[in-house]
Parts: structure tokens; C-alpha cells; sequence
């Protein structure tokens, strides 16, 4: 109920400002919704945000797999700590353009060096949140695991993954935040089809109505994305947890 | 089946890099059956040497002999997976204990209510048997209890103490359990090590002939005179 009249109040905000700005500069809600509809229509909305949340898919499981292992690495091992560290560095502070456009130099304008690109702008970030979780991991639980003899499987899932748990959950979210805004900038740079790319060609024609459509719709697609995968994934986890009755 | 130990020496570098020597010498035998009680003042070095005999410290001079043993261990605090409930628990530590004996232990230490609740929602003496639960399922030949009645109150801890004498009693294996509180020490003991201050070496073993289950009141109050006469405090 609250979220309805949230979202209202944001609706009637944005037609009001496209009253008092004025209609070139932003359409008002039915233009758009009109523009969304034409696109619907033809299929190519569809094709675009599945392009576009295919990459988002690859490149997030490809960075939080990679970067979740060589975390806990880190965090459990100061040689790799040593080692991985001024990689780290450069990585996190390395910005996502560069990275990108270098991607598409070397590796040519395909799909490889797109998902590649994104992967690794988001793999640090993994890297550094599930390096604090497993500098985290209590030694307490380990040597328990050690007197009853826990063999090294049951041990990672029963003991260790559920510490870390927060920390991925942590390293998912932003994550994926930062995946939804890189993904973009990747396709407006060099990729044929996807939100991106359809966002660069409403630019260059001025299309304000086709713009706002295809960021809606993907900042729709976020959103339901988040309330029925992110946040349920969350609860699950931290049912264990005691609630205030 | 028996526990030899033969610690020479074991010293920890602290971040200063000055060295603490724990423990000293420290010789002595265990056997089935048998349950050996060590006792000394707080910080003395037991549950260092605890962590020795479990096998969870191997940087210690010396040579601890402990051939096919299947370890049950209480430690001071319960140590349970927050994140699974009682009965995962216990089954994670013994993945082959049968409904059968996990249903009687639950019935002695009286946890049959709390099967399905997480760590979070007990309190302090239930987790503690939680953990107790935990060690018997193992079926172990060797059980270390680290102090299992600390903090609790007098009632709780009879209580705990009787459950815990009547799980030892109910099966042969070697058994070590470290107090600083000699009563429980003289009622659960067979054999009793006293410990001296860091760096920690063995004063006095005190051996007690009578069957567990069968001392007196009146033997147990003769044993912890004898003993206080002694001053092992000042030794």
C-alpha cells in the first residue's frame, strides 16, 4: 500500500515537472508510456532488456563466483594477501571506461570482451567484502569443526558458508547495483543490441520519449528483481537470526 | 586404549614478541574407563593443555600418544552453529547416531522440548548441554569437558553434574575434565591432577580409590579435607 502511493507521488511529481519544463524536455508520463507500448509491440523492447539482463547474468555470477573464492583466499591465506593486494588496488580504483574500452581494443567489439569488462569491474569489490568476511570466520567454530572431525565439505557448508553468508549477500547487492550501471556504458561503447545501445541511438536522435521508456523499463526490471530474488534470498538467510517478537 | 602425555614445554610469543612459557612439564597417563579431573587457578594453562590433548595444538616440545581416538569435546563455551538448530547440531557432529540413542540423550539432559530451536533461543545451561549432547552422540573413547558447570547457578550446575556422571557412567572411555571447583572434581574424579600456577606443572595427583557411584557424603567430605590440609595452593 505504502510502495502505491510512493510510486503515485512519483508519477504525479514527474508530470508536474514535465508541465512546468515543458514537454520537449521531459515528456509526460502517457508520451512515454506510449513510446514503451510501440516498442513493446514491435519485440524490440523485449529483445533489448533480455540482451541486456543476459549480460548482467553472466558477468555477475562470473565476478561473485571468482571474486567470492579469491577473497577467501585472501582472508585466509596473508601469502595471497600479500600477493593479491596491490592487484586489488589497481583493479578497485581502475575506472570502469578504462577497462571497458581497453576490453573492447584487445579483445575485439564482441560479447567475450563485454561480459568480461563488466565481470571484472565488479570482481574487486567482491574480492575485498568476502576478504573481510573470511578474516571474520571465528576460530572458535574451526577448532570445533577440528575435535569432532568434520570432514573439509561438511565443514565449508555447515560452518563456513553460513559466515559468510552475510558478506556474499553484502558483495550481491552492490554488486549488482553496480552491474545494472556498467552494463550499459558497455553496450553503449560497443555492443549491437540492449538497453544501452538503444539508449546511445535515442540520444544521438534527441528521442527523449524512447530514452525514458527503455530506462523505465529497465529500472523496472531491476526492481522486481530486487523484491522477488535479492531481498527473499536475504530473509532466507538470516532466518536463524532471533526477531524482535 | 590409552592417553599418554609426556609435555616438556609449551610458550606463546606475545605481540611484543616476548615469550610466556603456559605449561611445563606435564607427564601422566589416562585409561579407559578412567576419568582424570585437572584442577588449578584460573589461567593456569588448562584449557591450553586441552587444546594440546585434542589435538588442536600441535606446537607444543613433547609427545602426546593418543592411538584411534574418537574425540567428544565440551568446550568452555557451548560452541554450537548458531545458523542449525539443536538436532542439526548434534547430527552434524555425529552423522551416524541413530533416532534411537539421540532421543534418549535429549531425554537425560532434558532437551527433548528444544530439538528444533536455534542456539539463539536457549539459555546459557541449555546450551551448555546442548553441547554435552553433542559429544556423547559421538560415541567417543576419549571426552574432554572444559570446565562444563562454570557460570551456572548452584542448582543448575547439581543438576548438570548429575547428568553429566550418569552419560560418563554409561560408557567405558577415557574421560578428562577440567575445574577449578573441587567438589565437582572429587565427585566425578577417579584421578586428580593438581596444577600450579603458570607455567602450569602436575603438584599432585590425588588418586580415589572408591567407585565413583559409590562415595559417601561423608567420603567426599574426608577427601576435600585431606586435600585442603595439603595447601596445594602454596606449593
Amino acid at each position: 500500500m505504502l510502495r502505491l502511493v510512493s510510486f503515485a507521488l512519483f508519477i504525479a511529481t514527474w508530470w508536474i515537472a514535465s508541465l512546468l519544463i515543458g514537454d520537449a524536455k521531459l515528456p509526460p508520463p502517457p508520451v512515454v508510456l506510449a513510446a514503451m507500448l510501440t516498442e513493446a509491440k514491435s519485440g524490440a523492447l523485449f529483445v533489448n532488456l533480455g540482451a541486456t539482463l543476459a549480460r548482467v547474468a553472466l558477468a555477475f555470477t562470473l565476478a561473485m563466483a571468482l571474486g567470492s573464492a579469491i577473497g577467501y583466499l585472501m582472508g585466509r591465506m596473508p601469502l595471497a594477501n600479500r600477493l593479491g593486494d596491490p592487484w586489488l588496488i589497481l583493479l578497485l580504483n581502475l575506472p570502469a571506461l578504462v577497462v571497458i574500452v581497453l576490453a573492447y581494443i584487445w579483445a575485439g567489439l564482441t560479447e567475450v570482451a563485454a561480459i568480461a569488462a563488466i565481470a571484472i569491474n565488479k570482481l574487486p569489490t567482491a574480492v575485498v567484502t568476502l576478504r573481510e568476511g573470511a578474516r571474520a570466520l571465528d576460530p572458535a567454530l574451526d577448532e570445533m569443526a577440528t575435535a569432532f572431525a568434520f570432514p573439509p565439505a561438511r565443514t565449508f557448508r555447515h560452518v563456513i558458508l553460513p559466515q559468510l553468508a552475510p558478506y556474499i549477500a553484502a558483495a550481491a547487492r552492490s554488486g549488482l547495483s553496480l552491474v545494472w550501471k556498467i552494463v550499459l556504458v558497455a553496450e553503449l561503447l560497443g555492443r549491437p543490441n540492449g538497453v544501452g545501445f538503444e539508449i546511445g541511438v535515442a540520444f544521438q536522435l534527441f528521442d527523449i520519449p524512447l530514452l525514458l521508456a527503455y530506462s523505465l523499463s529497465f529500472a523496472a526490471v531491476v526492481l522486481v528483481i530486487e523484491t522477488l530474488l535479492v531481498q527473499p534470498f536475504e530473509t532466507r538467510l538470516s532466518r536463524w537470526r532471533l526477531r524482535a517478537a | 586404549m590409552q592417553l599418554e602425555v609426556n609435555i616438556t614445554g609449551k610458550s606463546f610469543e606475545n605481540a611484543a614478541g616476548k615469550r610466556h612459557d603456559v605449561l611445563a612439564a606435564i607427564n601422566f597417563t589416562l585409561n579407559a574407563g578412567e576419568v582424570g579431573v585437572v584442577f588449578g587457578p584460573s589461567g593456569c594453562g588448562k584449557s591450553t593443555l586441552l587444546k594440546i590433548l585434542a589435538g588442536l595444538d600441535h606446537n607444543y616440545q613433547g609427545r602426546v600418544v593418543r592411538p584411534g581416538v574418537r574425540l567428544g569435546m565440551v568446550f568452555q563455551e557451548p560452541r554450537l552453529l548458531p545458523w542449525r538448530t539443536v538436532e542439526e547440531n548434534v547430527r552434524l557432529a555425529a552423522p551416524d547416531v541413530d533416532e534411537a540413542r539421540i532421543a534418549a540423550l535429549f531425554d537425560v539432559l532434558e532437551l527433548t522440548a528444544h530439538r528444533h530451536h536455534f542456539p539463539g533461543e536457549l539459555s546459557l545451561g541449555l546450551a551448555r548441554r546442548v553441547a554435552l549432547a553433542r559429544a556423547f552422540a559421538v560415541e567417543p573413547n576419549f571426552l574432554i569437558l572444559d570446565e562444563p558447570l562454570a557460570s551456572l547457578d548452584n542448582a543448575l550446575a547439581g543438576r548438570l553434574r548429575e547428568q553429566i556422571a550418569t552419560l560418563v557412567a554409561s560408557r567405558r572411555m577415557m574421560t578428562l575434565f577440567v575445574t577449578h571447583d573441587l567438589d565437582d572434581a572429587v565427585r566425578l574424579g577417579d584421578r586428580l591432577f593438581f596444577l600450579s600456577a603458570r607455567p602450569a606443572r602436575i603438584i599432585h595427583v590425588e588418586t580415589i580409590a572408591a567407585l565413583r557411584a559409590k562415595r559417601s557424603e561423608q567420603d567426599i567430605a574426608d577427601i576435600k579435607a585431606r586435600l585442603a590440609q595439603l595447601d596445594l595452593a602454596n606449593m
